[in-house]
């Protein structure tokens, strides 16, 4: 795949007066850091665990890669900016104050630019969070992903319930915005369980809490496990659509509604950042293994880097960039990407936004039967999951798509 | 031309993996018909299927050279012939053009099924047979057990026997040798008008339609106007021949010699095993007995995939059946699947085997329905229908009543199993014809519906007998049964291609069974999908199909969604290989898979 020509700015698109679609969902920044303490058996994201990591040598790279994909992304304005991993709370601050900094430095950003930082909850970490705020960071996400001790230790954490809450309440007073993550149909876990523990979260959550079924991933010591069978006590496939519906209702009646699949927010403290994906936008993708969808010249590219920590620190110090590569997405491509992403919030999706990418409009029989039967519903121009359809989406996204 | 005191014409008969191949490979090898350089396994299995599944579909000869131990030069010709009850007729026609037969046991195994099938034909060719005794390499081999279950279970000497290692090679030239000495050199008389026995033919991409053939009478010559009885067509002989295993050109052939030749003939159609070959200008008397054509007796229908293959799809079955007078074909529409064909075969392995090669030559894919037996629908107005398709029965008030063919099996299957086997063929509708031992196996014949047979009774006879049974079986005339048409509804439609023929007394276990089935095979919708069985509009089983109620991700960010994207289209794909009926998708493998059912 050769990698085009991107310098020309994209602010202005040639010869339209329809600004370039990835406007509607906005421009945010990914940053990556792909190193953890322990590696949890779960986990499938991009994590290493690494005895000594020369974050000097990491700053110098951040700041190449960002210069670059700075001059290529000149004439935008950043929305937000997102450190995931990996465990992000294990950077020195300074590095993440160099990150900040430098990006701030080459983009104008919004006025109420959104600084988001993944926590692991340790004693450790919280020391450093005051830190972090004085970088800049101003929303902490912290991977809590139980309130007990014996489940986190099933999960494979490094952290105590206590601790986690503890940490938690560090945050609380330093950033002014702080969410959580929870992990539910555990093994050997009942109903009855998680809804006593997803009261408790409530009572500590602010305004934002994600809260993700468990998923069996290839490639993780679970998913070895699972495969041989030796994965005990995992929820059956009716009674996890129970953990999903019970959480939906108790979540609603405490006023934190999905505003997507996993993510709950009370109105106005949805995650900006992640908004981006699910509403289309573009951003760029720092560090190993990071993607990014950015337009160029009314064409969009995927763009993925080098998964190894080793080969994109050195290809990042030799070119700035680190990236395996960037792929042109044709517009049909791009418009299951839309509805793949948009359907899965509350708000929906634009019709008519996704009928400029895929060229033509929805099947309309196809939606009217989806709509009989409860699964969609259209409002304003929107086309909308119902409660029903957000259960069973992915069936619903291919019987759209195909 | 060769003496006939100096030919010696035989086959190899032995149950599947007896050793066959290899023993011929040997015999090639030992002979000096291949040079060891140009030496590949199994020489005359040539298909690629044949190859893979260690079976021979087509007849193949070789001539081989032998300069035996009393010093003179000898022509042996070697027919290896299909070993397959499907290919019964076809063994029946090579038998006849041999003298004599190697029965070939392993040595570790003893007599099986179908040894037992493929000699019966041997000896009712009058043959005459040199029992073998394989893999006596190996530790398990018992040759004296064996030797004395071959005189009890066939009754034939087998004092003779020779023990060999086909693998290894040992005692080959012993083989070779009772060849010579103990069969009998062919008869003829070359004065004669020509008289031979069309073994078998088969299209050649550069020779077109190659004809094997033994001559019984008289002399054939290149350049000779030739007339194949049964058609009453007349050609010129092209090329004239005997493989070796290669081909190679002769002028003439004579009384007991094994060839081929080419001569122009279009289509394999109009070549029919069994027939005669005669000389137009003095042709023989009368033709020689034994000659009919065969007809399929197992049918099924073939749809694409892909509607838009169904061009693609009629060009390929009628270039393959150019090529297999056996295999018949007529279009089809179902409701279901849309445009294919109705085709039929001499049986299962036969239908497996047509199917592989479109599939795999001509890169189509396919949906099979579950294969039908062909039933005589006896009308009140006194007609009978032959009906190939449960689909197409008529209205039952205007049927007297039905008939559904009958085989006859032989299993033979080590005692601790016989119990199982038994209840297998009691479930079948089977009627015991006998039941006898030979030493610690036992030989149980019966009786049993075509339709019994053709979908799972040789799977669910395996699984009983952890492998240890063989089976063969013959076609055995048509009976009267209390048959009904059983209708699938998926969702409250009727699926024509589900539809099956069902004997009364079996309805209910077989409803319950396919609906248990389609259960498994229709992945869950989006609403709940019940799946009924039906007789005449009374609804013998149901079933329902759940509602899928969870199906979603829980984590999709920006690193997720090209993995995501990719996941959709490989889900789009799988689509295109289901069949949607109403609102239901069916998974094409579900058309033939719902017939085989747990008992
Ligand atoms: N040990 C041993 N194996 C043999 C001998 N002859 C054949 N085999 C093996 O038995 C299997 C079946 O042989 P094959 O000639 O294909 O049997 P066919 O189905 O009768 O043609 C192959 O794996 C051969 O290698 C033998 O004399 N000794
Ligand atoms: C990148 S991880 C969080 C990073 C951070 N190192 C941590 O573990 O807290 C983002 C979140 O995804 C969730 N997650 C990761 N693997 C998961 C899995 N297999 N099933 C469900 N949720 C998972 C966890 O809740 C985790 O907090
Ligand atoms: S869950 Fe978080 S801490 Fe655990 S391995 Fe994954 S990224 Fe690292
Ligand atoms: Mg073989």
């Amino acid at each position: 795949m050769p990698i085009p020509d991107r310098a020309s700015p994209a602010l202005s698109p040639p010869s339209s007066e329809v600004p370039e679609d990835w406007r509607s969902g906005g421009f945010g920044l990914y940053v990556h850091w792909p190193f953890c303490k322990a590696k949890c058996p779960y986990c499938d994201f991009n994590s290493h665990v690494s005895a000594q990591v020369d974050q000097s040598r990491w700053r110098r790279a951040f700041r190449r890669a960002l210069e670059v994909e700075a001059a290529q992304t000149q004439g935008r304005r950043l929305d937000s900016i997102f450190f995931g991993g990996g465990t992000p709370s294990l950077m020195e601050p300074e590095t993440v104050a160099l990150a900040l900094d430098s990006a701030r430095e080459l983009w104008p950003s919004a006025p109420d630019l959104e600084v988001t930082l993944e926590a692991n909850p340790t004693s450790v970490e919280a020391g450093r969070f005051r830190a972090y705020a004085e970088a800049g960071v101003n929303r902490l996400s912290m991977g809590v992903q139980a309130l007990n001790d014996p489940d986190l230790k099933a999960l494979g954490r490094q952290h105590s319930a206590a601790e986690a809450q503890a940490a938690f309440e560090v945050a609380r007073k330093i950033f002014p915005r702080v969410s959580f993550d929870l992990i539910y149909a555990r093994q050997r876990q009942s109903l009855e369980d998680w809804r006593k523990e997803l009261k408790l979260a409530l009572s500590m959550a602010v305004d934002h809490f994600s809260l993700y079924q468990l998923t069996i991933e290839a490639g993780t010591a679970f998913g070895r496990l699972h495969g041989l069978g030796k994965l005990k006590g995992l929820p059956s496939a009716d009674l996890g659509a129970d953990f999903y519906d019970a959480t939906q209702e108790i979540c609603e009646a405490a006023g934190l509604p999905a505003y997507e699949i996993s993510n709950h927010a009370r109105p106005g403290a949805e995650c900006r950042h992640n908004l981006v994906y699910w509403r289309y936008g573009d951003y760029l993708g720092v560090g190993p293994g990071a993607h990014g969808r950015i337009t160029s010249e009314g064409r969009r590219f995927a763009t993925e880097t080098h998964r190894a920590p080793e080969l994109w620190l050195a290809a990042a110090e030799r070119d700035g960039i680190g990236r395996l590569h960037e792929e042109e997405i044709a517009p049909e491509d791009q418009a299951t990407e839309h509805l793949i992403m948009g359907l899965r919030l509350a708000e929906g999706l634009d019709m008519a936004r996704h009928a400029r990418l895929a060229g033509r409009p929805f099947d309309p029989e196809r939606v009217e039967r989806l709509e009989s039967e409860g699964f969609l519903r259209r409002e304003g121009g929107r086309l909308i999951a119902t409660a029903a359809g957000r259960r069973t989406l992915d069936a619903i996204i291919l019987e759209l798509a195909r | 031309m060769t003496e006939l005191s100096q030919i010696r014409n035989f086959s190899i008969v032995a149950h599947i993996d007896h050793g066959k191949s290899t023993l011929a490979d040997r015999l090639i090898q030992l002979t000096g018909a291949v040079s060891a350089r140009d030496m590949s396994e199994q020489m005359l299995d040539n298909m690629d299927i044949e190859r893979e599944r260690g079976i021979t579909i087509k007849a193949q000869t070789v001539r081989l050279d032998y300069k035996a131990k009393d010093g003179r030069d000898y022509v042996l010709n070697l027919i290896d012939t299909p070993g397959h009850v499907d290919f019964s007729y076809e063994v029946s026609r090579s038998m006849k053009a041999v003298e004599g037969s190697l029965l070939v046991v392993d040595a570790s195994q003893g007599v099986e099924a179908q040894t037992l099938a493929n000699v019966y034909q041997a000896i009712d060719a009058g043959h005459e047979i040199v029992p073998v005794l394989n893999k006596i390499d190996l530790p398990a081999a018992e040759p004296d057990r064996v030797k004395e279950q071959i005189e009890d279970v066939i009754g034939i000497d087998a004092s003779q026997a020779i023990g060999i290692s086909a693998k290894t090679g040992l005692n080959i030239d012993q083989v070779l040798e009772a060849i010579v000495e103990r069969l009998p050199p062919p008869k003829g008389d070359r004065e004669a008008p020509l008289k031979a026995l069309l073994v078998d033919s088969w299209y050649d991409a550069y020779l077109g339609v190659v004809v094997l053939f033994r001559v019984m009478d008289g002399v054939i010559r290149k350049g000779m106007k030739i007339k194949l009885i049964s058609t009453n067509a007349n050609y010129h002989v092209e090329r004239l021949g005997v493989f070796r295993p290669k081909m190679e050109m002769m002028e003439e052939l004579g009384p007991g010699e094994i060839g081929f030749f080419t001569a122009a003939i279009k289509l394999v159609r109009d070549t029919r095993v069994g027939d005669t070959i005669t000389e137009e200008r003095r042709p023989a008397a009368a033709p020689l007995s034994g000659f009919k054509p065969s007809l399929p007796v197992v049918f099924c229908g073939m749809f694409p995939v892909d509607a838009a293959d169904f061009e693609h799809m009629r060009d390929a079955i009628e270039k393959l059946s150019l090529n297999d007078s056996s295999f018949s074909h007529e279009m089809e529409t179902s409701a279901a699947l849309g445009f294919g064909f109705r085709c039929g075969f001499l049986g299962l392995l036969h239908l497996e085997i047509i199917r592989e090669r479109l599939e795999r030559e001509y890169d189509l894919d396919l949906i099979t329905t579950a294969p039908s037996v062909v039933y005589k629908l006896h009308m009140r107005d006194g007609e009978i229908i032959e009906m190939h398709n449960p689909a197409d029965m008529p209205d039952v008030m205007k049927i007297e009543f039905i008939e559904e063919p009958w085989i006859k099996a032989t299993i033979m299957v080590p005692d601790e199993y016989l119990g199982s086997v038994l209840k297998l063929c009691q479930d079948r509708r089977g009627v015991q014809v006998n039941l006898t031992y030979a030493g610690s196996r036992a030989m149980a014949t019966y009786r049993l519906p075509l339709s019994e047979v053709v979908i799972d009774f040789y799977d669910k006879l395996k699984s009983a007998t952890k492998g240890y049974a063989s089976f063969d079986y013959g076609m055995d005339g048509y009976e009267e049964g209390d048959l009904v048409k059983m209708q699938i509804l998926v969702n409250a439609e009727p699926v024509d291609a589900l539809s099956v023929i069902v004997h009364r007394s079996q309805a209910e276990r077989r409803g319950r069974g396919m609906c248990e089935k389609l259960k498994e095979l229709i992945p869950p919708h989006m609403f709940q999908v019940p799946v009924q069985a039906a007789i005449g509009g009374r609804i013998i089983a149901r079933e329902t199909i759940r509602a899928l109620r969870k199906d979603v991700l829980a984590k999709c960010y920006g690193g997720d969604i090209t993995r995501k994207r990719k996941l959709l289209d490989k889900q789009k794909e799988g689509k295109k290989r289901m069949r949607q009926f109403g609102k239901v998708d069916i998974p094409q493998e579900a058309f033939i898979n719902a017939l085989k059912i747990d008992d």
